[in-house]
């Protein structure tokens, strides 16, 4: 299997190389130093275009496809929260889902329990208070030894449920209801109107169904979309930008060794305590955003096996690789909308994934390249030790 | 000048117990400014729990410690490193899956006030010291001789390149002291001298050094002064001639001599 | 308060009995956490099984209507067989399955701990779709009324009506709840011995103390390994038994909130600690009692992570301090 893919990665890195200098020209024209821009900025356009295409194949027959793709969308922002959690700072969260109730109960208290409030203003204060609560969780625990955590990470997610479903000024357990989408932008038939495609015998047609650009209406899912994805893109950039500087070194250190990281001057503490914080804001922002594309929420909706689903994306797609974390995302929402037949299969699957992959792709389905030298020069070592016993 | 303003790092009376073993027993000394000091003795003497005890990693159970006149004491360990004390490891201690580079990077970090914020709008501090601190580490590299390879993974080094990485590391935090537990352990003859010149290079930069070490001729060779351990206890101090003639070190060494051949 | 001040006597007791089922969950925890300084995130799971073993066992012997304690006995003393047997097997096969190929390779706690959640979602889940799991394997027919609705509670076919036998304060103690102390008592009692006693016990501590020592002194690490996963196995076996008396019902997704408590449980006593095990469970077991008493049944469940939180920030080793290896076992 994995000859094949690295074959295939062969193959096709030449060929990949030649269509780049065969635009090279048309770029140079444009003004643009490298076609990896232009054909980056094509790639995105398509994402943002998939709710309308309705590619065969990928299209969701039995639910709303912008829907499903809203959805795979909260994965994708939540799996890029954890990962840095998990995969940066090496810490297990495993009650990740707490932050998502978190976000989505500010959200809901402010703009339809107890106020008024617009979505826009809304969102940053769901952020601010998932991380004050990011904070006040780590604090404590994070100095507590790190198989702990886990536990105690899960209690929170626990405790934050409970908390709810007991608070009557958080709805008890009737949970809140009519939480109002984002104000429409623009006027009210939308700034401007895309019509969807339909296929037939392969073929694009176009169909009488519209996305009002701008207008976050209860059917159609699209603007919702384009708003995590944007969402996605920022936090993207923001996590390139962390990841290469002393913060993300930091967190890499004290991951790696911890007492050495240490003894080389990372306060680890402050370290784990903001990469806590930020992976509680994110997933607070996935939780602000789902509460208002649902409009309703309730203690149910932020079960326990939601923080274990978030954690096996992000090991799965492999941890401490933003995109492997977004695949591993998309794996673990899109597929069960994909093929429902599966959806009762998925936590068992899944679990098994986990072992699986754990045990024999320590780095997940998408390494990172650092960790694949690593487990390269591993096998290596142990090749060595191996052939130093028969001697 | 008088000589306390000559002394960096003192240790006065020192004691460490664990459980019931007393690992070091009541040591005092001094290293002065930009002196290489050698901190010898039989395995199980000390050495190891004496840096450990010098960069925080354990509390002395009394006695105290400190650097340029300031107590170590109640300090973290990431606190005693900033203030100036740096160190490398026995058994190798790298971030194993980090580039050569940003292993000596982490260190060269300590004094960079990068923070989120800082990072995220890549402000002027961060365009200045992220590059300043990246063409440091990319000098060190070159003068212990990683320099070949700073995007390899530092487990992907040999052997020796590895203890080499520890050492520039060490020095990115622009340390008063840094302290070498045992860098010359698995080398070979060469390798060796070319450490004695390194150490000596490092000295010559301004550093003070404390080194670690088993290979005798290496001791002798590059250290100013040399201070013995045997069971937690100094047992003698002098420079190299000194201690080659003191029978107290003579007899320690002779009662452990197979000890040593074994382990080497 | 005034509920908790007149009901004090029956708060404590059946907290006891809660306790007790939570200590001896609990020593699974303790016990490879004190060999391999891991937790068992699966161990849960185990317990799980072994209560479905229960049910299943009882409603193969046609066991139905009610009953006393006394007149059940025989049916419970084959369920128990039955549970212990079925808990040691799952955590065997969890060992095999989740841990052993990791702790070979000396792999990140974090990594082996997500093996092991990777573990409890397919236990559970196993059991929660067994009804489809049985149809693909075509025994959907032959196995009917033991995988139909799986992911609802499954009750005791017989039920156990306790009577009561001994007042203590102003509460009549029940047959059941007696029997429930009694019995983890003496499991603990048991256990004690073996790992102080035997050989095996001896092996046991000295991996838990330093495994490479050990290793080099002819323990076989893996066989002490597997070992104390059974072991951890037939004290959830036993625990599942005595739940399944006071409780009556199970479901496939029973293993979670009560595996947290056992943790809990294990960490407050110190983790690694058989002894302390069977302090914390019983102190959790109270403490959620008491807690539900003062602030409404609602709040029971927090107890339990309220208390882990404030343990581990106050005294992270524990009451009792931790390690199986320094022979407080
Ligand atoms: N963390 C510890 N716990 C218990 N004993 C220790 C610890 N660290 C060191 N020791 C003991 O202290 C003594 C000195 O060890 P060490 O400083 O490593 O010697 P060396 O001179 O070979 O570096 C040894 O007897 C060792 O067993
Ligand atoms: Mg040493």
């Amino acid at each position: 299997m994995n000859n094949i893919i690295s074959g295939l990665r062969a193959r096709l890195a030449p060929v990949a190389d030649r269509v780049g200098t065969a635009l090279e020209p048309v770029g140079r024209v444009l003004g643009m130093k490298s076609v990896k821009y232009p054909l980056r900025t094509v790639g995105v356009l398509l994402i943002y275009a998939l709710p309308i295409l309705h590619l065969p194949l990928i299209n969701t027959e039995n639910s709303d496809f912008s829907g499903v793709l809203f959805t795979v969308g909260t994965y994708v922002l939540v799996a890029l929260g954890l990962n840095i959690v998990i995969g940066y700072a090496g810490l297990l969260d495993l009650g990740y889902v707490g932050f998502y109730a978190v976000g989505a109960y500010t959200v809901g208290v402010v703009t339809s329990e107890h106020g008024q409030w617009p979505f826009f203003l809304a969102l940053p204060l769901a952020l601010v208070v998932t991380m004050a609560s990011g904070v006040l969780l780590g604090a404590p625990t994070l100095r507590v030894r790190g198989d702990y955590l886990a536990i105690v990470t899960m209690g929170f997610g626990e405790i934050i449920r409970i908390v709810a479903r007991n608070t009557d000024w958080l709805g008890g357990a009737g949970g809140i209801n009519s939480i109002p989408s984002p104000p429409d932008i623009g006027p009210e038939e939308g700034l401007f109107q895309i019509p969807h495609l339909s296929w037939q015998y392969g073929y694009p047609t176009i169909d009488d169904r519209v996305t009002k650009v701008l207008h976050f209406g209860v059917l159609d899912a699209t603007p919702y979309f384009w708003m995590i994805l944007t969402t996605i893109i920022l936090v993207i950039c923001a996590d390139m930008l962390i990841k290469n500087s002393r913060v993300g070194r930091a967190w890499e250190a004290t991951r790696e060794d911890e007492d050495v990281a240490e003894l080389m001057g990372v306060p680890t503490f402050k370290f784990k305590l903001l990469a806590f914080a930020m992976g509680a804001c994110i997933g607070g922002l996935a939780g602000a955003m789902y509460a208002t594309r649902v409009g309703f929420i309730n203690p149910p909706s932020f079960p326990l096996m939601l923080s274990l689903l978030f954690v096996a994306a992000v090991v799965i797609g492999g941890a401490g690789n933003r995109w492997g974390a977004i695949l591993g995302a998309v794996i673990v929402a899109y597929l069960p909308e994909r093929f429902r037949e599966f959806a009762d299969w998925r936590l068992l699957v899944f679990g098994i994934a986990l072992i699986v992959i754990v045990s024999f792709r320590t780095q997940g389905l998408f390494p990172g390249r650092q960790k694949k030298r690593v487990a390269q020069a591993e096998k290596e070592v142990q090749k060595l030790e191996e052939g130093a016993e028969i001697v | 000048m008088s000589e306390s303003e000559d002394i960096l790092l003192e240790l006065e009376a020192v004691t460490i117990k664990f459980g019931g073993v007393v690992a070091l027993d009541d040591v005092s000394m001094t290293i002065k400014k930009g002196e290489i000091l050698g901190l010898i003795g039989p395995n199980g003497a000390g050495k190891t729990t004496c840096f450990n005890v010098i960069t925080g990693v354990y509390a002395a159970t009394s006695g105290t410690i400190s650097l340029d006149g300031k107590s170590l004491a109640k300090r973290k360990r990431y606190q005693i490193t900033k203030l100036g004390i740096a160190r490398t490891f026995q058994n190798i201690r790298l971030f194993p899956s980090m580039s050569a580079l940003d292993n000596v990077l982490v260190g060269a970090d300590v004094h960079s006030k990068v923070g989120l914020l800082r990072a995220l709008f890549r402000t002027p501090y961060f365009r200045r010291v992220e590059p300043e601190n990246k063409r440091r580490a990319v000098e060190l590299l070159e003068l212990v001789g990683v320099g070949a390879q700073p995007d390899e993974i530092s487990v992907n080094l040999s052997y020796g390149d590895q203890r080499r990485l520890e050492i520039a590391r060490a020095l990115a935090t622009n340390p008063k002291l840094i302290c070498l537990d045992e860098p010359a352990a698995g080398f070979n003859p060469a390798e060796k001298l070319r450490l004695m010149d390194l150490i000596r290079q490092i000295r010559d930069l301004g550093f003070t050094v404390l080194v670690v070490e088993h290979d005798m001729k290496l001791v002798m060779g590059v250290c100013d002064r040399i201070v013995v351990l045997e069971f937690g206890r100094k047992i003698a101090e002098g420079t190299p001639s000194e201690i080659q003639k003191n029978p107290a070190v003579i007899a320690a060494y002779l009662g452990t001599e197979e000890a040593d051949d074994d382990a080497a | 308060m005034e509920f908790l001040i007149g009901n004090f006597a029956e708060l404590t007791i059946t907290g006891l009995v809660l306790g007790s089922v939570y200590a001896l969950v609990a020593l699974g925890y303790t016990l490879v956490y004190g060999v391999l300084q891991l937790i068992n995130f699966a161990h849960s799971e185990v317990f799980m099984w072994g209560t479905y073993a229960v049910v299943w066992v009882l409603t193969l012997l046609g066991a139905s209507g009610t009953s006393s304690l006394a007149g059940a006995a025989g049916y419970l003393a084959i369920a128990l067989v039955a549970a212990v047997l079925m808990s040691g097997g799952v955590a065997l096969i969890v060992e095999r399955f989740a841990y052993r190929r990791l702790v070979r390779q000396n792999a990140p706690k974090y990594i082996i701990l997500i093996s092991a959640i990777g573990a409890s979602f397919v236990l559970s889940e196993i059991m929660g779709l067994r009804d489809k799991i049985a149809g693909f394997l075509g025994l959907q027919g032959v196995l009917g009324d033991y995988v139909n609705n799986p992911r609802n509670t499954s009750t005791l076919p017989v039920e156990i009506k306790p009577e009561p036998v001994l007042q203590i304060g102003n509460y009549m103690v029940r047959d059941t709840e007696l029997l429930i102390i009694i019995s983890a008592l003496i499991m603990m009692f048991v256990l004690d011995q073996f790992i102080r006693r035997t050989s095996f016990g001896r092996q046991i501590r000295a991996v838990a103390q330093d495994p490479e020592a050990a290793s080099l002194m002819g323990a076989n690490s893996t066989n002490v390994v597997r070992l104390t996963f059974l072991i951890g196995g037939v004290m959830a076996g036993v625990a599942a038994t005595l739940y399944m008396i006071k409780v009556g019902a199970t479901g496939f997704n029973v293993g979670f909130v009560l595996g947290v408590k056992a943790f809990t449980a294990a960490v407050l006593g110190g983790i690694g600690n058989l002894r302390g095990a069977l302090l914390g469970g019983l102190i959790l077991g109270i403490a959620e009692n008491y807690a539900s008493g003062i602030l409404g049944s609602e709040w029971r469940d927090v107890t339990a992570f309220v208390l882990l939180v404030l343990v581990l920030l106050v005294r992270p080793s524990g009451l009792l301090g931790e390690s199986l290896g320094r022979a407080r076992a």
